[in-house]
């Protein structure tokens, strides 16, 4: 008697997506299905393959964000860090500047400076404790005056053919960087279900407090979340040269923001602790699938902007509002 | 007699201007449940605190099974075999509960960064079948119920066996304060079990819990140790008495301040008031007077107290104050109209933590404070040492950070923040002695009948029915969203907690 403890073995909801996952797929769907009818241009083979080449670099990055979202930290320093490893990446492969040709190694020197910039804002969270926001805003800054120092008022054209390739070669109707992109996704999607890393930041965002009750250092986790975004925010600025043949500071310009609709829109919330890279991969599609639908339909593309921010406000508001009923408080 | 599973000898530790330990000390015996009594602010968690390291005692010695040992984190007391479940509850939501029971330690579960979850899910399910849990390793903590996280706590804390060649220490710092009283049955009967391979000391305000639980208990008063009490045989009321430190007044209540009420006009008078969760409330409360309010969760009492302060939609139904019809529709015509709410949730809704006392208080009357747009500080200054003056507030100051004071008090500066404006006329008091302890909770009976005897009007949602018996004039009994039953509650002619409870169910 005395070991018969009651407690419902719960099956129902183990792991599984819940109601609230299921939202950003099925608007996905829907819209996709939407635009498709109203537009034979929209549903057309070659305009599916533009949707998804279009959203390749936007993926990778936020790759990168998700992270630092799941962690409930911000980063605003996408721009920045793609615009200096976009300088550094076109002046280290074949290009019309200098005499380098490193290939390969000068991209993965370029992802490697991704690396630290995102360590320099973990470490100014974490031992200078300047708030997330505006750490990554101010190593935004740096990285755009180091891509404008690399710069020196002479734009360098790549003439390397791997890098060029990238953006012009297919494999099964997609470019490459569309493959490097998928490759992002499951490899943020393994480290996010599969290592510490992944698991601690999202439980990071969750409840920190208690890590720390439980004897976990967290700020090295903290760290590490903001250097590993750091690398998809630099290979981004590789794939966004490889797009323009050239190594512009501007690079990044824009993706900071987009990255950040992407992932809410997917159902990651700021506030961190729930969401993922599935969720933001989904985002993403949906984000590009609207943009271009709305051309494709006949709105001006200068409204693009505006609309983008709409839609996070709505994303924001339609992922808060069930919660606001359960806690009552919400800032 | 064995050596004792954990020792504490003169333990000190001072904060500025508190000497929150002051020479403690304390024995626990190996295979015991040991109970903690004591007021807020007495030092149990600050004692608790130094037991798992996350607090440095200034001076005195911590013995684990006769060795002297330093503790400077959760990790090193988890060496050693102490281990504490947290009075918030502290899993992680947003995993599974698999990862909250090794969270920290996870061993084999992790190796070299990456995750194995099938050893994780083998580790988890073995430190639950040592408690007899069925809940499913890989279900998301935030699914399960309060009473399922509470075992997955349990199981966590086990954990520190795999640190530790030793029986463990478990803590439990106020484990029921979240559970139904079927779940703290569960609950008493895991500590059972636990004793057979741990000793566990047990910390709750509720004393008969813990003289249920418990077999023998300690009792803390003002950093000290004042004494400890056999629980087989014992009362509430002694414990009562050591952990306040006099006899006490029999007069808990302060029934002889009770004030004669008259019923010519009422001071608030509710009509057929009609919202999501309640229908056709029907109320008046005469100047002076404290009506009680009783029923289980799920009654709606909680709804139509906030629904009287305008924080609740309502669809029907009309209130009015000293016969002037108000319009509930913000929270703000609710203050205008002398109206004051001390909510439940006194830490999410009742304060604004790193804030200081002199702001707190002065949140809702500015005008108080003010002259013309601007904030006055001397007129604040004054005000709000006249006030933590007259409530005897215990603070270093009122710049203080209202977050910093014990629960007593900083429940007296929400109490004052409705009173700074002079203007007060009927008090909604949603649970406001919860989380207290015995002396600040007789600190704010008294204040209640002093502003009743100065006609200020009250609707009390007690903590307990002997709460609710002892204060009010009268009681409400509502079930299901409806007023139920109305119970006189005079002095002298109280009803039992019986006689409520027929009506509730």
């Amino acid at each position: 008697m005395t070991n018969e403890v009651v407690a419902a073995p719960r099956r129902s909801s183990r792991r599984g997506a819940s109601f609230r996952d299921a939202g950003p797929p099925v608007a996905l769907v829907v819209i996709f299905a939407v635009f498709a009818a109203l537009s034979p241009q929209f549903r057309s083979v070659e305009n599916v393959q533009n949707i998804v080449d279009a959203a390749a670099v936007l993926a990778v990055v936020t790759c990168g964000i998700t992270f630092v979202l799941m962690m409930g930290s911000i980063d605003l320093s996408a721009a920045g860090v793609m615009g200096a490893s976009a300088l550094t990446v076109s002046l280290l492969v074949a290009n019309n500047r200098n005499d380098n040709d490193f290939g390969l190694l000068g991209i993965l020197v370029a992802v490697l400076l991704g690396c630290a910039f995102g360590c320099l804002s973990g470490l100014a969270l974490v031992l200078l404790k300047v708030p997330s926001f505006m750490a990554t805003l101010g190593v935004s800054a740096v990285g755009l005056g180091v891509a404008t120092l690399m710069f020196a008022g002479v734009q360098p054209n790549i003439t390397d053919a791997m890098l060029e390739s990238w953006a012009v070669e297919r494999f099964l109707g997609f470019s490459y960087l569309t493959w490097i992109a998928v490759a992002c996704i499951v490899v943020g999607w393994l480290i996010q279900r599969y290592t510490r890393l992944g698991r601690y930041a999202f439980a990071i965002g969750g409840a920190e407090e208690v890590l720390t009750l439980s004897g976990v250092k967290v700020k090295p986790y903290k760290v590490a979340v903001f250097t590993l975004a750091g690398a998809f925010y630099g290979l981004g600025g590789v794939m966004v040269t490889s797009q323009l043949g050239a190594g512009l500071v501007q690079a990044g310009d824009g993706y900071d923001f987009s990255a950040i609709t992407a992932a809410v829109v997917g159902g990651t919330l700021l506030t961190g602790g729930r969401g993922g890279i599935l969720h933001s991969a989904v985002g993403v599609v949906l984000v590009m699938v609207l943009t271009n639908g709305l051309v494709q339909v006949g709105v001006s593309p200068y409204w693009q902007g505006g609309v983008e921010g709409l839609i996070v406000v709505a994303a924001v508001a339609a992922a808060v509002i069930p919660q606001r009923r359960r806690n009552q408080v919400v800032k | 007699m064995s050596v004792p599973a954990l020792e504490v000898r003169g333990l000190v530790k001072h904060y500025p201007g508190v000497k929150a330990l002051d020479g403690v000390d304390l024995v626990v015996r190996q295979h015991e449940v040991l109970g903690l009594a004591g007021e807020n602010g007495a030092g149990k968690s600050t004692l608790l605190k130094a037991l798992v390291g996350l607090v440095t005692p200034d001076a005195g010695e911590i013995y684990v099974r006769g060795e002297p040992v330093r503790l400077r984190s959760v990790v090193e007391a988890a060496g050693h075999g102490i281990g504490m479940v947290f009075q918030e509850q502290s899993l992680v939501p947003n995993l599974t509960a698999a990862e909250n029971i090794v969270l920290g330690s996870e061993g084999a579960a992790v190796r070299r960064g990456l995750y194995r979850w099938d050893t994780m899910r083998r580790l988890a399910q073995e430190q639950l079948d040592k408690i007899g849990s069925h809940i499913d390793p890989l279900a998301r903590t935030d699914s399960l119920s309060f009473a399922d996280r509470q075992m997955v706590e349990i199981a966590k804390v086990l954990r520190i066996e795999q640190r530790s060649q030793h029986p463990p220490v478990v803590i439990l710092d106020e484990p029921t304060s979240v559970l139904e009283s079927k779940e703290i049955e569960t609950l008493f009967a895991q500590i059972r079990r636990l004793r057979e391979f741990a000793s566990v000391i047990f910390v709750s305000h509720r004393l008969d819990e813990v003289l249920d639980v418990c077999d023998r208990v300690a009792v803390l008063r003002g950093g000290q140790s004042v004494g400890e009490v056999t629980t087989e045989g014992a009362v509430p009321r002694e414990l009562h008495r050591m952990m306040i430190g006099s006899t006490g007044s029999d007069d808990h209540y302060h029934e002889n301040a009770a004030v004669a009420v008259s019923s010519e006009q009422p001071r608030l008078s509710v009509r057929g008031l009609s919202g999501a969760t309640f229908k056709d409330i029907d109320l008046d409360v005469a100047a002076g007077e404290i009506v009680g309010i009783v029923g289980v969760h799920g009654s709606g009492r909680e709804d139509v107290c906030r629904a009287l302060f305008g924080a609740e939609p309502t669809t029907a139904g009309e209130v009015r104050m000293d016969g002037k019809r108000i319009d509930l529709t913000s929270t703000r015509a609710a203050c205008a109209a002398g109206i004051g709410y001390v909510p439940a949730e006194r830490k999410t809704e009742g304060m604004v933590g790193p804030m200081s006392v002199a702001d707190n208080m002065t949140l809702t009357k500015q005008k108080a404070r003010c002259t013309g747009p601007f904030v006055a500080p001397g007129k604040q200054a004054g005000l709000v040492d006249r006030w933590i003056e007259r409530l005897s507030i215990r603070t270093p100051g009122r710049d203080t950070a209202i977050g910093r004071l014990s629960g007593g008090n900083q429940q007296k500066v929400v109490l004052a923040r409705w009173l700074v404006g002079g203007d007060i006329r009927l008090l909604l008091l949603d649970h406001p002695t919860r989380g207290l302890d015995i002396g600040a909770r007789s600190e704010v009976y008294r204040l209640m009948r002093e502003l009743a005897a100065t006609g200020v009007a009250t609707v009390l949602l007690a903590d307990s029915l002997e709460e609710a018996i002892g204060m009010a004039d009268r009681i409400l009994v509502m079930t299901d969203g409806r007023v139920a039953t109305e119970v006189a509650c005079p002095n002298g002619g109280k009803p039992s907690p019986l006689d409520l409870v027929k009506e509730m169910v």
